[in-house]
């Protein structure tokens, strides 16, 4: 195929207010505008949302799987992040 | 629409491991998915794996994409603006399937311009249930209740496909389904409660419709000498035997609430395996359909080359635009 390639855009979406964006898949476009059309086409023909966001797939970096074990692992020890680490004598009630 | 186990037939799809693959990462990966862990794009993973997603995920996609064609030229003819309506919404959605999953595969390393090519060209094989034709009315309503219904059968199960990006679509696609098998039933119900011609009609959609529903599924599992490693992978969690009789066992009743016969004399309740047991499957049809030469095969190619190439200037022009708009900004 000779033909240039259409850029690709991830969509997230906001289902309602009070939400976060979330990712819902990705769409190509020839541009932002015409992303965003091609989302809520694609996304939302059921009411999934009210507010969409397109960002170019390749400006998202990403953290690399083989990292994992040196980027998530350390927290794994750190129990006393965890409020539940520390002993308060049942009378004190909630805390 | 919904993928078929093609993967058995010809030699450009074989599911082999490559011999050369790290033993100790093969074990890690197959340890993650017996651990029910998903796997992500970006994970490392033995080159069949990849592979065989790449070419279940983009014929799945191609099928849902071609599905569009025999529903499409109902959409002018439909019976009622109701009918119309609900057939229009159903055909986006196949649309919309066909996108997410092309939007799955392109994660792992395939670009959509190469997936639109391998269908395009005939490389890709997509369902066999596109190359038959809808002849009448009554064949819109057989497509929603029966081919739906296949699809059903086996989306469900993927899901929980170990591949996330393939899961997480077959998911929201699962979630449309659903509708496009009841607007079938629908109409199916309206033309047996109907005169007699209509009902005709919805018997005589039945009876063209089974056994192309019925090899939706694949070939049987003695036939079906790659199963084990999509099973093992747990990209398949059924046989297509198993998934066939579960489609069996569904239709036969709601074939009695419509009134009208499943077209197999050897149709039959078993009591022993509380299952209906089914005649023989014509499977040199299957064949002759996947090699190409289906009822509609050729117009099915032809009208998606067509339409693709008549959008030709469309992408070009959005391209262009895109760029004269970029290069502005830059002056500016």
């Amino acid at each position: 195929m000779t033909e240039q390639r259409t850029p690709l855009w991830e969509v997230f979406i906001r289902s309602r207010n009070g939400l976060a964006h979330k990712h819902a898949g990705s769409v190509h476009a020839a541009d932002a505008e015409m992303a965003l059309q091609a989302a809520r086409d694609v996304y939302t023909r059921r009411g999934e949302g009210l507010s969409l966001w397109v960002v170019p797939s390749d400006a998202i970096t990403a953290s690399d799987p083989a990292d994992k074990g040196m980027l998530f692992e350390p927290t794994s020890s750190k129990i006393y992040r965890h409020p539940t680490f520390y002993k308060v004598p049942d009378d004190v009630g909630h805390m | 629409m919904y993928t078929q186990a093609l993967n058995t037939s010809g030699s450009a799809s074989r599911l082999e491991v490559r011999s050369d693959e790290d033993p100790e990462r093969m074990a890690r990966f197959q340890a993650r998915i017996d651990a029910e862990d998903r796997i992500e794009a970006n994970d490392w993973m033995p080159e069949a794996y990849r592979r065989t997603l790449i070419r279940q995920i983009s014929q799945h996609a191609h099928s849902e994409i071609v599905g569009q064609l025999p529903e499409g030229r109902w959409l002018t003819r439909a019976p009622s603006l109701r009918r119309k309506a609900a057939l229009l919404a159903k055909v986006q959605d196949e649309c919309g399937h066909g996108l997410y999953l092309y939007a799955a595969a392109e994660t792992l390393g395939i670009s959509r311009e190469d997936l639109t090519e391998q269908l395009l060209s005939g490389r890709a094989k997509y369902s066999s249930i596109f190359n038959y034709p809808a002849l009448t009315w009554a064949d819109i309503g057989a497509i929603g209740w029966l081919v739906d219904g296949a699809a059903i059968m086996n989306q469900i199960p993927l899901c929980r496909c170990s591949y996330g990006p393939y899961a997480r679509a077959m998911v929201r696609v699962c979630k449309e389904e659903s509708f496009h098998q009841r607007q079938g039933y629908e109409i199916m119900l309206t033309l047996c409660r109907g005169t007699p011609e209509q009902k005709a009609m919805a018997q005589d959609a039945l009876n063209r419709w089974w056994w192309p529903a019925m090899m939706m599924f694949g070939p049987p599992d003695s036939q079906s000498q790659h199963s084990d490693t999509s099973m093992a992978w747990k990209i398949k969690r059924f046989t297509n035997d198993e998934l066939r009789q579960r489609f069996v066992d569904a239709m036969v009743p709601q074939a009695r609430i419509l009134g009208i016969e499943v077209p197999d004399l050897d149709l039959a309740w078993d009591e022993a395996t509380q299952h209906f047991s089914f005649g023989v499957i014509d499977w040199e049809e299957f064949r002759q359909v996947l090699a190409g030469n289906g009822p509609c095969n050729r117009e099915r190619l032809t009208d998606r080359n067509e339409a693709h190439a008549d959008g030709a200037w469309v992408r070009e022009a959005a391209l262009a635009h895109a760029e004269k708009r970029r290069a502005r900004k830059i002056a500016a």
